[in-house]
């Protein structure tokens, strides 16, 4: 698996790409295949406003529960659809079209402060 | 066996045990006793309990007929003796019964989804105000005075803990149904839920859709409770309501002093991850064929722990397969007919005995006892086997000289006759 | 070899809906003796209604062998041993199902006058009785419906001695290797919960307890033995930290069934507990309930017991509303009834040597497991185990056999399932408890089924990745249920019917 240049990502298997001002987050193919097939998705609602590494919704699989920390901090101005119908998707795409919100950063500079594609590839490749 | 483990006697099992936590005497309890004598002692305690009384008694514990194919099925060891069905593949009797159970609660409900219960009628309750104030951010709570006494002291303890405010508002006086204008000016944009109960503790049938629409329009939830079940077979089903929750003891489960019962909740797809207890849910197995697995357990205390929606661990399964035996017994027409029996047999008894109330009633109505004691009456009708209805003081001291009476489709009418008889006034001496 | 079981024809069973016909009947009411009455003139036509649609119609022999088809899709206690751990699958005497059912106690109504319901109070005040005798504490409440629902009314008892204190505190500590129920429980009562970590050994760790209890601590939540099936020799030390902070421990029941007669957890510093009524008492599970979870206070928690309480009174029971510093009540009415009656049946036929007999039977039934399975599986822990052992998966593991499958090929050899993957501080857990119902020849089919599936995992991990192979339904797809959840039978269902 490679992961993308582009992304930023967190120790939590979070992954973040800029999208004009809005980071677009999602979570990585590690953590896909760590949770197994994926039931359920919960989002926040539009409007919501998160902080880095506060909890912003869950991840379902049948037997588990995982929590979804925020790489950034900022509001949240749209979330996928395609998820309620589909959270299948998760597991098939999560790097592209499984995103999950995205935010309107409003510290952008926290950018910095999160791993590369090669570290975050070290890390897994670590924890494996 | 004590060899294979390599122990000299049963004692060594124990050594491990620090001393001082080891109990150095028997226990107090008696020597145990031949299946002869357990019968006895029971018997004995089922004589000094009243035996043969013929009972007006209602107020949320009800005497339905329970046929014997009730008893015939639970009885079957599979059925009995079974644990909770984790594994699916060996407990597709169970995890049937269950789905059939949640299919038939919606179909008399009107609502879209319903759990494969919760431990009784009172602890619905409270759950389900949990459920609403999850759902709506809110936590205020405001419920009707006419849903059963015991039902609100019960909101009332998990409400204090739960951080929800609870407050009454109450009835009409010559009515007995919901005062709405009381509702309408009692709730605001923090109330996550306005509970009524239907027939209420009065046994008078509510206008459940005035009741949601006040709720809605405050962006409140409107939860519908019952304690009668059978009223289900002729009342309009309250698919206004957001969550209806209530108690099956009506359905073949035996009142039994008090328990064990089962408890429903029941509600609109859109809430669903926001519900407590045991969900079955249809699937396939990996043969094709149609299977039953328990599902959305995401949503309970063995995977969420302190997140949980709930702390329960427990559907009453054996219970709710007497309902749900009940339930196939009678079937739609049958439903139908023992309620309408209800319904005719306390309509007589309000012609021998005037209900307090003008609201319309279904198998109970609250009578005014015309300036006599309630228990003065009581225990002239025990001299006659006869219990007699229930005192309301206790729970409400405005209807001091007040007691409920129920009648259902085991009630005869001669024995109404009489409670008619006792209710008449005692002749004035010349 | 599997010998305990051989595949039989079943008969398929369709769901009752799908069986229905208009007009088909079970039921016959008498006819009444008073004048009927039009629905929509005593009610109010527009609360009155339509039929029910799509409920039931059926005959009364359909209804009898649709459900004795069904229970025989289910195993049993009757059928066989159930080894799953903290559960306590015992026998369920059937002579507490008859005296269960006699008139005069089924019938009985929680508000019948006092002096017709003299026997009912006796049966629940020696109950009371009977479990301050085996816990050794000193007052008992009937009330709570279940086990979790005895937790909340610990917990909330707790709470409300702390609040007459003057500080309710904020946390509940809780041990990584307790049941689910415990976190949910402390959170609905209003506690934070703080998870304390397991030593090396599998117990509370005391250092590491004593240094975390200060005075925000309300309680801790201890299962003893622990769901290791390993007593917390520490218990009383656990105590007297808890104590000296002004914290009390609240002890989850759940595992009685390896103290009963032989250590009273009243004489052990525990305030406050539950029982679990359908574990070690006898009751039937009836595939998830109904069960009964008492809890028993010292002194100092009696005043806030839920009301009423039992009280005598001029040689007759009376139930005494009068406890103004009471929780309140945790539901209506008195308790469940129908479990107390036989629970106490089987109490009584136990006697306080037999309840004690049963316990040594209990441990001696898991150490013997305990010895014929270790060479074959990890054992992760290995202090000397009570009534339940816990072993792990990581032998298996490591030729991509998992717990779960070990499980499900155990269902292949006539067996329901251990408890699988918990406790969680287990890495894979097979968690077993055989009670001591089972007699040695099941306990041996059982050890054996075990290593045999052990040396199949070697030869043929394939055939126990995936089992189970030989039962009516195979292995279901959980995840299309959770993600696209049916939860009702409706007419246009389109998945696949079972064949009639």
């Amino acid at each position: 698996m490679t992961y993308p240049e582009n992304f930023r990502y967190t120790k939590e298997h979070e992954w973040v790409r800029a999208e004009g001002d809005l980071g677009v987050v999602g979570i990585t193919h590690h953590a896909q295949e760590e949770l197994g097939d994926i039931v359920y998705v919960d989002l926040p609602k539009i409007g919501a406003q998160i902080e880095q590494g506060k909890s912003l919704g869950s991840v379902e699989s049948v037997k588990a529960v995982s929590d979804i920390y925020s790489p950034v901090s900022g509001e949240i101005v749209a979330i996928n659809d395609v998820l309620g119908s589909s959270p299948e998707k998760l597991n098939q795409d999560p790097h592209g079209a499984a995103w999950l919100v995205k935010i309107r950063m409003s510290a952008p500079d926290q950018w910095k402060s999160l791993l590369s594609a090669a570290d975050y590839q070290a890390y897994v490749g670590a924890e494996s | 066996m004590l060899a294979a483990c390599g122990l000299e006697s049963a004692e060594d099992l124990f050594s491990h045990l620090p001393d001082d936590v080891r109990l150095k005497q028997p226990l107090a309890l008696a020597p145990g006793i031949s299946e002869y004598e357990i019968v006895d002692y029971f018997q004995a305690r089922a004589t000094e309990n009243a035996s043969q009384y013929a009972s007006f008694l209602g107020a949320g514990v009800y005497a339905h007929y329970r046929p014997v194919m009730v008893d015939t099925v639970v009885s079957r060891g599979e059925f009995l003796t079974s644990y909770t069905p984790y594994q699916a593949e060996i407990s597709q009797g169970t995890l049937t019964t269950i789905f059939e159970f949640q299919t038939m609660i919606c179909q008399l409900t009107g609502m879209e989804v319903a759990n494969a219960s919760m431990y009784d009628g009172s602890t619905a309750v409270p759950e389900a105000a949990l459920m609403a104030a999850r759902v709506t951010a809110r936590n205020r709570v405001l419920v009707a005075r006419t849903l059963h006494p015991e039902y609100r002291e019960v909101l009332g303890t998990y409400a204090r803990y739960g951080r929800m405010s609870i407050e009454e508002f109450g009835y009409v006086a010559d009515s007995g149904v919901l005062d709405l204008e009381e509702l309408e000016r009692r709730i605001d944009g923090q109330t996550a839920a306005v509970i009524i109960q239907s027939p209420n503790f009065f046994g008078i049938v509510e206008n459940v859709k005035a009741a949601a629409e006040i709720a809605h329009k405050h962006g409140a939830l409107l939860v519908m409770i019952f304690t009668e079940a059978v009223s289900l077979g002729l009342l309009q089903p309250p698919a206004d309501a957001d969550i209806v929750a209530g108690e099956l003891q009506s359905f073949a489960i035996a009142p039994s002093y008090g328990g064990p019962y089962a408890g429903i909740i029941a509600t609109k797809e859109k809430f669903i991850r926001q519900m407590p207890g045991r969900l079955v849910g249809e699937t396939l197995d990996s043969r094709g064929n149609r299977a039953f697995c328990l599902t959305l357990a995401t949503r309970e205390q063995h995977i969420r722990r302190e997140k949980a929606t709930s702390n329960i661990c427990t559907n009453q399964a054996l219970i709710a397969l007497m309902a749900t035996v009940f339930m196939s017994v009678y079937g739609k027409e049958g439903l139908r007919e023992l309620a309408e029996q209800n319904l005719a047999k306390a309509h007589y008894l309000s012609g021998k005995v005037k209900p307090r109330f003008s609201g319309p009633f279904f198998n109970e109505f609250v009578a005014a006892t015309n300036g006599r004691a309630p228990d003065e009456i009581n225990r002239a009708l025990l001299k006659r086997k006869i219990i007699g209805g229930l005192p309301l003081a206790r729970w409400y001291p405005e209807l001091e000289n007040c007691v409920l009476l129920c009648a259902t489709e085991m009630t005869r009418r001669e024995h109404m006759d009489e409670v008619g008889q006792a209710f008449l006034p005692v002749p004035q001496a010349a | 070899m599997i010998n305990k079981v051989r595949p039989h024809i079943t008969q398929n069973e369709s769901l009752l809906f799908e069986r229905s016909s208009p007009g088909k009947k079970g039921y016959q009411l008498p006819a009444l003796d008073v004048p009927a009455v039009d629905p929509a003139a005593a009610l109010g036509a527009a609360n009155v209604r339509a039929e029910i649609e799509g409920f039931p119609e059926v005959s009364e022999v359909e209804i009898i062998r649709h459900f004795t088809r069904l229970s025989t899709w289910n195993y049993a206690i009757d059928l066989g041993l159930y080894p799953l751990g903290s559960c306590t699958m015992k026998y369920n005497p059937r002579v507490n199902e008859l005296v269960a059912r006699l008139d005069g106690l089924a019938w009985a109504h929680p508000y019948q006058p006092e002096s017709l319901a003299q026997g009912a109070m006796e049966i629940m005040a020696r109950l009371e009785a009977a479990l301050a005798d085996i816990t050794g504490m000193d007052a008992i409440t009937l009330q709570p419906a279940a086990g979790a629902h005895g937790e909340l009314t610990g917990i909330l008892l707790i709470r409300a001695l702390l609040e007459k204190r003057g500080n309710p505190r904020k946390r509940v500590l809780i041990p990584d290797s307790a049941h689910g129920t415990n976190p949910a429980t402390a959170a609905i009562a209003g506690y934070a919960v703080e998870n304390i970590r397991s030593n090396d050994r599998g117990m509370v760790d005391l250092a590491e307890l004593e240094r975390i209890v200060d005075k925000d601590v309300a309680a801790l939540m201890v299962t003893n033995p622990n769901t290791l099936g390993v007593f917390e020799g520490n218990i009383k030390s656990i105590a007297d930290i808890l104590h000296k902070k002004g914290a009390l421990l609240y002890m989850d029941g759940a595992n009685m069934n390896a103290l009963v007669g032989i250590a009273r957890p009243g004489e052990f510093g525990v305030d406050v507990m539950h029982l679990n009524l359908h574990k070690t008492f006898s009751t039937p599970h009836g595939g998830g309930g109904p069960g009964g979870g008492p809890v028993a206070v010292k002194k100092i928690l009696e005043p806030f017991l839920p009301l009423p309480r039992l009280k005598r009174l001029r040689n007759r029971w009376t139930f005494d509303y009068n406890r103004p510093r009471s929780i309140g009540r945790v539901r209506a009415y008195y308790g469940n009834f129908g479990v107390i009656v036989r629970a106490l049946a089987y109490i009584l036929a136990h006697g306080g040597n037999g309840l004690r007999n049963a316990t040594v039977d209990a441990v001696l039934n898991a150490n013997y497991i305990r010895k014929k399975i270790e060479p074959f599986y990890d054992l992760p822990y290995k202090a000397p185990n009570m009534h339940e052992v816990v072993f792990s998966d990581e032998r298996q593991a490591k030729l991509g056999v998992r717990t779960g499958d070990i499980a499900k090929r155990l269902i292949d050899y006539g067996f329901h399932p251990y408890t699988v993957s918990f406790p969680l501080i287990v890495h894979g857990a097979l968690m077993i408890e055989p009670t001591e119902t089972e007699g040695k020849r099941e306990l041996d089919q059982f050890a054996d089924a075990l290593i045999s599936i052990a040396r199949e995992v070697e030869t043929d991990p394939e055939l126990v990745r995936t089992a189970p192979h030989s039962t009516r339904t195979s292995r279901v797809d959980e995840v299309t249920a959770a993600r696209r959840p049916v939860l009702r039978w409706k007419p246009d269902n389109s998945s696949a019917k079972a064949a009639d």
